[in-house]
């Protein structure tokens, strides 16, 4: 038989060269991550970073979690979205609650009533009629009423990996009584809600009801731990056979249902801080329906739970939750009872921001969160137009913005080119370092103790911080409080006179010398940072700054405490050691931070008060600080509503915190935000978390961009192409010159 | 040779049985279940109640190894070890303790990403290296071989690193051939990855090349070959023919070792190109400290390096017939 020679390039290795080659040439055709079927669409792209581990909201406590189910859920109010200081409005409620106090007998009292007077606090809550959940198989019902998805199995749930999978479903209004579902949940403890040990402090029963709770969970497993003997495995028991706790079992008394539309919660005590918490997705509605439906264990062994896919009245649904690559918001249609605010900040007209006054909300049909873990790809992605806004890390810091001649950030002549905007916003929260005040040497209450601290809280210049690490992107802080915080003051009236002095010609806070420093040193019994056995102060500086990006840090820390004699000990441990030595305080100096969870002073002096000692009360006081006046302060002043009283107790609280220097201040960072030129409708609001629903998209506009940002360029890769050619050439003819 | 497997897989019990062990020694008391419920707990209000509170709930509130407070069997049974670490016998991975999910059902999803960016990646990177070897093989001793030896030294000198994020701003953001990062499902995920798979082959080029061109040039330094060559044989024929099979034992080591842990997936390479596979799962696990997804993975990776070990040793079978099972 005559064998069939095949062509040399499909014996030798060559072929796949050439194979790889072509392949790579051919898939040269667009940088576009989405399809193009979607290029037009109305639809918003964001990112995030690490997949949520909760959407339940009895759960969720991080910003990450509060971007999903803050555009999902509708707690009664919400923050106005463009009005600053912050402020509260109704957003279910059909107007905002207003406490009704009452003292030991029962009689009412005035709204400005002493904290001390009342007992009893009611918000009795009345929410919107017509409000309609979103379209969910939770509400799915046969024709006999009966839910259509009831006691699903394993077979059923073929080709269902999302919500949206389902074939039928269902709606309902809401109703009260889904809201004092909810905070009966916050008690359960299967739940864990993060939120229960405050929330038991001031609810009425709530804490004895979340003992019972508690003791039905101990009872169930008891139970079954009797019935399995030793074969008993608590973990798959409660997987394949879930605990369901009852809770109409037990009273709740601090929340009742009064009718369909109104609901009360009553409290042990005065607390205005209470309504901030009504805006938390915390007192957001849950439809018994749901639970029953994600109850089922057959849903959960497909991992559709509560936690991955929320059902809520709010303006946008989930349609598809990927955690591991993308997170689908789609827009709800039954979302009706919202329009655009109709007025906000002075200048926001002019920007712009009240062009869509009283239009109905949302304006986007979707929105497509993308995960993307690392910073130059996000980045890239952003700068291509892909994403329609972005953070600015310190690496694209200087791409992005410039210091102008005016000595104020500015966008970079390339962002200006694309029309990028950059919006800035202080944030709620405060970066400090701390002393541990029950340490011998950098803690106690004497004047030398206070001017050692002071000494190095001069040494320790945050301007400088801000400027190197942070690229200017932060405000020193003079105490605690943040701008636009109640009982923030500005300029001379606020400054911390121990660190700073007024400069009244030039209108400007001026740190204190270093000259300064060093007396204050000597006072306080360390001439040239020497103690009485003439040698050095040394004090151990405890983080978590594990990365080698924090050695800069560490070292301009280190550097800033020998300008005053003081040789610092570094002692960087992973998260959990420095938990730890936290937590048994065993440190003595150390850095931390704080985001607020609402626009309150009592947010921000509570991590002061002695109640909540770390050491002591493992509560959020890290520098253990304990001081009876600012307590007695503290005491008066977080159960008050805002007043001129309010103010002049806070300003003593500052005073009496700056002197004892407890922290040095730090500073509160301020966020930079890149937002694309077709994006409208931005305002940054820290504490909102359901902005979204008041964007709008230019996706005409958007499309165009894309396509003249993103042309490929081909010529290198033919280059590439024709070296590998002339090589391939190259090696067969040096290859046939070898065999002749 | 059924015997020989049943054997080698026996074996393997004692192996499994250890790396639990150690897995879990590692994280009772490098990471104690404290720690965990500190970290998954969050930073606010993360009181001693609710840290105990968490422990009961996830099932680590009992001791590691032995309960002294129980009597019999449930001496053991009633034991961390034994309550999370027996069930993975039967592959049944439990729940996340971040944020309860279902570990299998999740490595199920997450296995096909990793499939998809590793197989093309390992499949087009052995043949290219294979490639180059043999022509560095055939060329052996001319300054065409010994730049390209040099410039392998040089590739296997930088980081994957740098590989990725070079590939990502030349490809994907100065020629704007690719998309940077990103994944998406069916037919759809082919232009994500092509980056990935491209880098993924230049970033181990360097290595592979390098390993099979040593591979080569101590199979034509034998006899046979150079029987071969006297017989009148071209070089190609030599080298192509006779030489690369006869490489086939290391080649196959090197190779087939390696298949099983596709599944697995790149970690890195996952991470920078949002490619939602199990080398993803991982990282993000480790950094959260979930040890019920940690423990889970080590498994899977104990069970696919024995796995690997035994495919390798019957595959010496099919390309050596001296090799016999005993």
């Amino acid at each position: 038989m005559q064998e069939v020679r095949k062509p040399i390039y499909f014996k030798t290795p060559l072929f796949l060269a050439l194979f790889f080659v072509t392949a790579f040439v051919s898939s040269c055709t667009s940088n576009n991550p989405y399809r193009e079927s979607e290029s037009s669409e109305n639809i918003l792209y964001t990112t995030f970073v690490e997949p949520p581990k909760h959407l339940d909201p009895a759960k969720s406590y991080s910003s990450d979690e509060y971007e999903i189910i803050g555009q999902i859920y509708e707690p009664p109010v919400q923050y106005h979205y463009l009005k600053r200081p912050y402020e509260l409005i109704a957003l279910t409620a059909a107007a905002m609650p207003m406490p009704a106090y009452f003292d030991a007998k029962n009689k009412r009292l005035a709204d400005g009533a002493s904290p001390e007077k009342v007992v009893r606090a009611v918000y009795e809550i009345n929410i919107k009629k017509g409000v309609m959940y979103q379209e969910h198989p939770a509400f799915a019902k046969k024709n006999d009423g009966r839910p259509m998805y009831n006691a699903l199995a394993k077979k059923d749930l073929e080709g269902i990996e999302n919500i949206s999978d389902f074939p039928f479903k269902g709606t309902r209004e809401l109703t009260a009584d889904d809201y004092a579902l909810q905070i009966m949940r916050l008690a359960d403890p299967l739940i864990e809600s993060p939120v229960l040990p405050i929330l038991e402090k001031y609810i009425l029963g709530l804490k004895e009801y979340s003992d019972a709770l508690r003791a039905d969970l101990a009872r169930v497993r008891n139970a079954r731990k009797k019935a399995a003997g030793t074969s008993y495995n608590q973990t798959i028991d409660e997987r394949t056979n879930p605990i369901v706790l009852e809770y109409k079992k037990h009273s709740l008394p601090g929340v009742q249902a009064i009718d369909k539309y109104t609901y009360r919660i009553i409290l042990k005590t005065k607390y205005p801080q209470f309504i901030y918490w009504l805006a938390m997705p915390f007192f957001a509605p849950m439809p018994e329906e749901a639970l029953s439906f994600y109850a089922q264990g057959a849903l959960a062994g497909k991992n559709i739970t509560l936690n991955r896919f929320p059902v809520g009245t709010g303006a946008y649904m989930m349609e598809k939750f990927n955690p591991n690559m993308e997170i689908i918001l789609l827009k709800n249609p039954n979302f009706n009872h919202e329009a655009y605010p109709v007025e906000g900040e002075k200048g926001d007209a002019e920007k712009g921001l009240l062009k869509d006054a009283d239009k109905k909300l949302p304006f986007i049909d979707k929105v497509v969160f993308k995960l993307e873990k690392e910073a130059i790809p996000r980045w890239n992605k952003f700068l291509q137009g892909y994403y329609d806004s972005s953070g600015i890390s310190s690496e694209t810091f200087d791409t992005a913005v410039s210091v102008g001649d005016s000595g104020r950030a500015e966008l970079s002549a390339s962002m200006k080119d694309k029309a990028i905007r950059l919006l800035t916003s202080v944030r709620p929260s405060t970066y400090y370092a701390g002393f541990n005040m029950l340490d011998e040497t950098v803690g106690g209450y004497s004047i030398e103790k206070q001017k050692l601290r002071q000494a190095i809280s001069i040494a320790l210049d945050f301007e400088e911080n801000i400027e190197i690490f942070n690229n200017g992107r932060g405000v020193p802080a003079m105490s605690a409080l943040p701008p636009g915080i109640f009982g923030r003051l500005e300029d001379e009236e606020g400054i911390n006179p121990y660190v700073y002095e007024w400069d009244a010609k030039k209108k400007r806070a001026n740190r204190r010398s270093i000259d300064y420093a060093k007396k204050l040193m000597a006072e306080a019994g360390y001439p040239d940072g020497r103690g009485k056995d003439g040698q050095p102060l040394v004090i151990t500086f405890d983080n978590p700054w594990t990365g080698p990006d924090f050695t800069p840090i560490i070292n301009w820390y280190a550097k800033r405490f020998n300008l005053i004699g003081i040789q610092l000990e570094n002692r960087t441990t992973d998260y959990n050691r420095f938990q730890e030595k936290m937590m048994k305080g065993s440190f003595q100096f150390f850095s931390w931070g704080w985001n607020a969870d609402y626009p309150d002073p009592e947010n921000f002096f509570f991590l002061l008060a002695s109640a909540g000692g770390k050491v002591k009360f493992q509560g959020e006081n890290v520098a253990n600080y304990s001081n009876p006046e600012f307590d007695a302060l503290f005491k008066k002043m977080e159960n008050m509503n805002n007043s001129p009283e309010r103010l002049s107790i806070i300003k003593r609280l500052n005073a009496t915190a700056q002197k004892d220097a407890p922290w040095v201040w730090g500073y509160h960072p301020v966020a930079f935000g890149l937002y694309q030129g077709w994006l409208d409708n931005v305002k940054p609001n820290a504490m909102a978390n359901n902005e979204l629903k008041y964007y709008r998209i230019d996706a005409v506009k958007r499309k165009a961009l894309r396509v003249r940002w993103n042309s490929p360029v081909y010529w290198p890769v033919a280059v590439v192409v024709a070296v590998i050619a002339a090589g391939i050439v190259w090696t067969a003819l040096s290859a046939r010159r070898k065999r002749r | 040779m059924l015997s020989y497997i049943l054997r080698r897989v026996l074996y393997a019990v004692p192996i499994i049985i250890g790396v639990n062990v150690i897995t879990a020694l590692l994280f009772f008391y490098v990471n104690t279940p404290e720690n965990m419920a500190r970290k998954i707990l969050g930073e606010k209000n993360v009181t001693p109640s609710a840290i105990e509170n968490w422990k009961q709930d996830h099932g680590y509130n009992l001791p590691p190894f032995l309960n002294v407070k129980e009597k019999g069997l449930s001496v053991v049974t009633q034991t961390i070890f034994f309550q999370k670490a027996v069930p993975l016998l039967w592959f049944d991975f439990g729940r996340s303790d971040r944020n309860n999910i279902d570990i299998g059902s999740e490595i199920k999803t997450r296995m096909w990403p990793s499939l998809a960016i590793s197989l093309p990646m390992f499949t087009a990177g052995v043949f290219i290296d294979l490639f180059f070897a043999m022509l560095l093989a055939y060329y052996r001793g001319t300054r065409f071989d010994i730049s390209a030896v040099v410039f392998c030294v040089m590739m296997m000198s930088v980081s994957t690193l740098f590989y990725i994020i070079g590939g990502q701003y030349f490809l994907g953001k100065l020629l704007k051939l690719f998309p940077i990062s990103g994944f998406d499902t069916g037919v759809h995920s082919a232009k994500f990855l092509i980056l990935p798979v491209v880098v993924g082959v230049i970033s181990g080029a360097g290595v592979g090349i390098r390993f099979y061109r040593t591979v080569f040039l101590e199979e034509v330094s034998k006899d046979y070959v150079r029987t071969a060559r006297a017989k009148g044989l071209s070089e190609g024929k030599v080298l192509f023919k006779h030489a690369l099979k006869n490489a086939m034992i290391p080649v196959l080591t090197n190779v087939v070792v390696s298949i099983p842990f596709l599944f697995y997936g790149s970690l890195i390479m996952e991470t920078f190109f949002s490619i939602p596979g199990l080398g993803n799962f991982t990282i993000d696990a480790i950094q959260s400290q979930d040890f019920a997804i940690v423990r889970s993975m080590v498994y899977l990776g104990s069970i696919l390096y024995i796995i690997g070990l035994i495919l390798t040793d019957i595959s010496y079978t099919l390309v050596d017939p001296r090799v016999i099972f005993e």
